[in-house]
């Protein structure tokens, strides 16, 4: 069955609570700590941060948790800007990217949890190897059978346009792992991230396999564990939308076939 | 300890090119069912009486007898795609999923049959 509630060595304990030397606004971030090597439950940290003494981002609340009062939290990150996707994280109980998430949108204590249902490596690193397994099993990149041309592959500025929306995805997980079929079957249901990766090939206009996409990804699990939840579109930090992406494979799947 | 690669794991056994028939009639069915649930309701609610012998005369209608056989397919019809959606997503284990499917669907088709014999009977 569909795990609905977590399992008893995963269920969340309370942990330690790290106090502020001062400061006039001081807010709690409680964090999700989790070490398997310690063989414990994992605990919820609490970390007080002065905001006037740090930067405004979630991402740099956490930074400065690492560098001044807690080296041991280890999380993911590395543009800082929203670009890279490796601080995809649960913050405030949705998805999100740290760097981009502002501390001042959040009412109350921050809370700061891994990417759900997801393996956890440590604290904040969620196990993404099936994740990029099943985007490589989309082989996103560009088949053609024609000889190659001397110069670039030519796209009508309308063609290019229809890439608008799919092209900015940075693989940063937090629709995928916000989804409740991919939660329940991400052994074979590939998620919206990666359909929406598939869907940026298939509608590239250069791309020469767009029936053999289509082939492989007619499959109830596949392609058809999305029943339009559209979590997926209301999490995305990047605001893309793979709900739609997904609706258009089912359409062209259908289309082709009348 | 499974050695096999985390491709070799999503690829799992490939795609089984089906499912699109499965999207379609369930969304098909549920937009017949719309305007089918309507009439139902509005052709209960203006019936002058409700003792056996209107409804018999009721059904007996042709065109009547026909919306009933229609609505009471499609919404079975529709019952087994939702349901099985259901199970495919919560259950697991395939033995006992494919189990569930063939047993609910095999129930439906059932209540079903019964369903529509009855309207038939009735009406004839």
């Amino acid at each position: 069955m569909a795990e609905l509630t977590l399992p008893a060595n995963s269920k969340v304990r309370s942990g330690r609570t790290f106090k502020a030397k001062g400061g006039k606004r001081v807010r709690e971030f409680h964090v999700y700590r989790h070490d398997p090597d310690a063989g414990k439950n994992p605990s919820l940290d609490v970390y007080e941060i002065d905001l006037d003494d740090c930067g405004p981002m979630v991402l740099d609340a956490l930074i400065k948790i690492k560098n001044e009062v807690d080296a041991t939290l280890t999380f993911r990150r590395s543009c800082r800007e929203g670009i890279c996707g490796s601080c995809a994280m649960n913050v405030d109980g949705t998805n999100t990217l740290a760097c981009i998430k502002a501390i001042e949108d959040i009412d109350g204590p921050v809370r700061i949890y891994p990417l759900p249902h997801m393996p956890v490596v440590k604290d904040l690193v969620p196990d993404l190897t099936h994740f990029y397994a099943q985007y490589a099993s989309v082989e996103p990149w560009m088949k053609t059978d024609s000889p190659a041309p001397d110069r670039e592959r030519l796209q009508s500025v309308e063609d290019r346009e229809k890439l608008d929306g799919l092209y900015e995805c940075i693989l940063c997980a937090c629709c995928s792992t916000s989804c409740p079929s991919y939660w329940w079957n991400s052994d074979r249901y590939l998620g919206p991230a990666v359909l929406l990766q598939a869907y940026r090939w298939i509608a590239d206009s250069r791309d020469e396999a767009t029936g053999e996409r289509l082939d492989a990804l007619e499959d109830p699990f596949k392609l058809y564990r999305c029943h339009t939840i559209m979590n997926c579109t209301s999490t995305c930090p990047k605001n893309l939308n793979p709900g739609k992406a997904i609706a258009e494979i089912k359409k062209l799947i259908y289309l082709r076939g009348e | 300890m499974n050695y096999r690669s985390p491709l070799s794991r999503a690829r799992g056994l490939g795609s089984a090119g089906a499912g699109v028939h499965h999207w379609h009639v369930q969304r098909l069915s549920a937009l017949a069912l719309v305007p089918l649930t309507l009439w139902f309701l509005f052709s209960i609610g203006t019936m002058d009486s409700f003792d056996y012998e209107s409804f018999v005369a009721w059904m007996s209608r042709p065109w009547v007898c026909a919306l009933l056989v229609l609505f009471f397919g499609a919404a079975y019809y529709h019952a087994a795609l939702g349901i099985q959606v259901v199970v495919e997503d919560y259950v697991s284990d395939e033995f006992v999923r494919n189990a569930v499917i063939i047993v609910v669907k095999g129930l439906l088709l059932l209540m079903g049959v019964t369903t529509i014999v009855s309207v038939l009977a009735t009406a004839l």
